[in-house]
């Protein structure tokens, strides 16, 4: 029944390209989480704005990125934009487009951790004379993010999964594309695919690990 | 000096201060007594404009702390308060939660900002804690802490919220030593509290608060020792 023969030589001698696709899919994914989770900080404190136009642009996005597919965001800030004559390299709209994702998911995330810091802590900041911005930033925040480091780094390892999209966007440089373009020239899908699903499959472990190690280290209290 | 005006505040419907007027003096120490929701800890809030109010006028040091203009975080500088949960920065540790607001509103340097904390926080008895984060600390060392970050900014006056209502029994003592001492050190205080006992040992006046008003105000000998009021001599009846 199978006459399939296994390459798995050619497709071994391609790792190199493929581990360099992985640097920069690891990339995006790093700098994605960095933009969204700016991003989502301003939307999660949208959400409980009383500023009618603050809460509605937050509502609005956080809404969008979290129902519809990740593949449709990323189509949007490349096709999407294209069309209103706004044309970013695959690279950016891939980065922009998980980066939205991104913030969209945090921001909720963000909102519960926030809602897990006594009201009495922001209250004995001002009290000492902190202006509400310095509250926020040297009580409030280092406390959130403790609480939500977990599904954050949750988020970190969709957000690689989610690079994988850049193929669709006519980007060849991270670990998907390398792979495709190989895929393309030899026809050897199943080897070239497999190696690019454990590389993908370490790295998520990597950065699961590698947040443990984090939270150990930064949350000592 | 401090000075409320005919001051009344609401929370919604509920109108918690009536109207209430009070003098204290630089060096002053004032025990407010009377149960609980008597408006006694909202004054406090809004002495530093932490609450807003609904009528009258509170000035410190001629400052109007309601009024439009006045920058409240320059104010709140020189009016330290504790709260009865004292509020610890838990990602901080000890000397760290002293240090920070030097640091960040008084903008000290962080040479000067420790120092002036491992004062403050030797002087609490806390000398020995300074590398420890809150939760390895009792609720009294905690409170002490609590004491030590407000009087860090040296504040001309000291506001205290029922500071030894939530701890165990045994922790009290230590904290009312430290409020003891600060008001022997001359601090301008206003002690919100339910320690009658200690409130006539430390204070030069005490204010019995009900329902909103301050109903005997005097020395700890006529407020305590000899009420005049009903209200007094029941809530002091039930307390002591």
């Amino acid at each position: 029944m199978l006459n399939y023969t296994f390459h798995w030589r050619p497709a071994l001698n391609a790792l190199p390209d493929m581990l360099s696709g992985a640097l920069v899919s690891l990339q995006i994914a790093v700098l994605s989480m960095v933009i969204g989770v700016i991003f989502a900080i301003f939307l999660a404190l949208g959400r409980q704005s009383n500023n009618k136009l603050f809460y509605g642009f937050s509502t609005g996005w956080v809404e969008l990125a979290r129902n519809t597919p990740a593949l449709f965001q990323v189509y949007m800030t490349y096709f999407g934009l294209g069309s209103f004559g706004i044309q970013l390299d695959s690279y950016v709209a891939l980065l922009a487009g998980i980066a939205f994702n991104n913030a969209g998911y945090l921001a909720e995330t963000f909102r519960g951790g926030l809602r897990a810091i006594p009201h009495t802590q922001t209250r004995a900041a001002r009290s000492l004379g902190m202006s509400a911005p310095q509250a926020f930033r040297l009580i409030v925040l280092p406390q959130m993010f403790r609480v939500v480091f977990y599904p954050m780094s949750n988020q970190m390892v969709w957000a690689l999964l989610m690079t994988s999209l850049g193929v669709t966007v006519g980007l060849n440089t991270d670990l998907t594309g390398v792979t495709q373009d190989l895929n393309v020239r030899t026809f050897r899908t199943f080897e070239y695919f497999a190696i690019a699903a454990v590389i993908y499959y370490l790295l998520a472990k990597l950065i699961t690990i590698s947040s443990r190690l984090f939270a150990w280290r930064l949350f000592r209290y | 000096m401090i000075e409320l005006k005919d001051v009344r505040k609401s929370f919604g419907s509920l109108e918690v201060l009536k109207g209430v007027s009070l003098t204290v003096q630089k060096g002053e120490v004032l025990s407010v007594i009377g149960g609980s929701g008597s408006g006694k800890s909202t004054m406090l809030m809004c002495i530093n404009g932490l609450e807003p109010i609904q009528g009258g006028q509170i000035l410190v040091d001629g400052t109007d702390v309601h009024a439009r203009g006045t920058d409240l975080n320059k104010l709140r500088r020189k009016i330290g308060i504790v709260f009865q949960q004292w509020n610890a920065f838990p990602h901080l540790t000890v000397l760290e939660n002293v240090m920070l607001a030097p640091r960040k509103v008084l903008g000290k340097s962080k040479r000067e900002a420790e120092e002036i904390a491992v004062k403050q926080l030797t002087h609490v008895g806390l000398g020995e804690k300074l590398k420890v984060y809150p939760s390895k600390l009792s609720g009294g060392q905690q409170q002490r802490m609590a004491i030590a970050r407000a009087l860090a900014m040296s504040p001309d006056y000291m506001l205290f919220d029922e500071v030894t209502s939530a701890l165990d029994p045994q922790l009290v003592g230590e904290v009312l030593d430290t409020l003891k001492m600060l008001s022997e050190e001359g601090m301008t205080m206003i002690l919100v509290t339910h320690e009658i006992r200690f409130a006539r040992d430390v204070s030069d006046r005490v204010a019995f608060f009900h329902k909103g008003l301050i109903h005997e105000i005097g020395t700890p000998e006529q407020v305590i020792g000899n009420p005049q009021k009903p209200e007094t001599i029941e809530f002091l009846k039930s307390v002591l």
